[in-house]
């Protein structure tokens, strides 16, 4: 493994145990339900302060279950990740293909130079 | 730091949308003069606005005993300018609100305002501010997308205190207990969103460096990246290029 992907595999090393950290020592194990959304603390919260809030406005559209809410999570991530993956992949396989053909080039003009091509060819 | 759909009361919700409405504007006529003047960056544009869609899908537990996710916005400051992730935000921000109920319509002016307007900018403000004491590169980029990650939550919870004061402690009171729960959860999701930016622009910086060089994130003509490594093999990269160049004009002089 190159150096630079080394220091990226750590960097992604870190992401994960801050992400596993707190499950593995069970943060929020004194918590009601362990591991909710913040956003939805926040909404009891307001409760908490305006027993008498009613949201004035519903989604226009509600996952009917946590599975389907999760697959369109999952789906989010995806798109995102698939659209990721294919400008690296399309960099990475453009930069091979001009190195390819930059040492092509240089086979063939001196293949044609060895056989006694005009002089100064090379230099153009 | 979504603000669920209809918990704004109606004044607070039109006042952020309000406030939000000419930066968004403002955004599509950067994005649609970037793209028309220089198309080549449409590609980079659409990995930026990729960034953004999978970390705010990721909801990642935190030392608070709750979960919350990071914002991606960032990356997309830092190498389009602000204005430019007005509009990526928004775009996400619209998809999670009409496809997964998550965050809302009535609300999205006050989530853009906090995800796709204040976060890009502090982060942004900070990029710049490192880098002009000449800080290095992936240092600047890591604060400048912690504070973009960070700060967007502060503000969710600035709005929701502003709209629900608590009935005794008033505006402070409420900013605190919306700051615990939102700000505080957010520190160790903003250092991985910080590590996670520094790794794509690792990545960047191997596979674009022309583009990044138009866009100012690198100089011309070299990187400030503690990249040593990378920078010495395309040094002999670059030398044995010239090797080849050199035999070959050496083999057509002597022809």
């Amino acid at each position: 493994m190159s150096r630079n992907a080394k220091i990226n595999t750590l960097l992604l090393l870190v992401v994960a145990a801050l992400a596993v950290l707190p499950l593995a020592l069970g943060l929020g194990d004194d918590e009601k339900e362990p591991f909710t959304g913040a956003d939805a603390q926040a909404e009891t919260a307001i409760t908490e302060i305006k027993p008498d809030y009613e949201p004035w406005f519903s989604p226009l559209y509600e996952p009917p279950s946590g599975e389907v809410e999760s697959a369109l999570f999952a789906l989010q991530a995806a798109l995102g990740a698939g659209v990721l993956a294919y400008y690296f992949g399309l960099r990475k396989g453009r930069r091979q293909g001009a190195e390819q053909a930059r040492a092509e080039e240089a086979t063939e003009e001196q293949t044609a130079d060895a056989e006694g091509g005009r002089p100064g060819a090379g230099q153009v | 730091m979504h603000i669920a759909e209809g918990f704004l009361p109606p004044a607070h919700a039109i006042a952020w949308g309000v406030a939000s409405a000419p930066f968004v504007v403002h955004g599509v006529r950067s994005l649609t003069r970037e793209v028309k003047e220089h198309p080549e960056s449409t590609l980079l544009l659409g990995a930026s606005g990729a960034f953004t869609f999978v970390l705010s899908a990721l909801k990642i537990p935190s030392v608070t005993g709750s979960c919350s996710h990071p914002t991606g916005t960032g990356l997309g400051a830092i190498l389009f300018r602000p204005p430019i992730m007005a509009v990526l935000g928004t775009i996400t921000l619209l998809f999670q609100a009409l496809l997964l109920a998550h965050g809302g319509l009535t609300t999205l002016g006050a989530n853009v305002f906090s995800m796709a307007i204040v976060g890009p900018w502090a982060g942004y403000a900070v990029y710049r501010l490192l880098k002009r004491y000449d800080v290095p590169l992936m240092v600047a980029v890591f604060f400048g997308a912690f504070v973009a990650d960070l700060s967007t939550y502060c503000v969710t919870s600035v709005q929701l205190a502003l709209a629900f004061p608590d009935p005794s402690s008033g505006f402070v009171g409420a900013l605190g207990k919306f700051g615990g729960i939102f700000a505080v959860t957010q520190i160790p999701l903003a250092v991985s969103e910080g590590l996670l930016t520094v790794v794509v622009m690792r990545l960047l910086v191997q596979s674009s460096k022309g583009e990044l060089t138009r866009l100012g994130v690198l100089l011309q003509g070299g990187k400030k990246a503690d990249e040593g490594g990378k920078k010495d093999t395309d040094a002999k990269k670059c030398t044995d290029t010239e090797k080849d160049t050199d035999t070959k004009s050496e083999t057509g002089a002597s022809a």
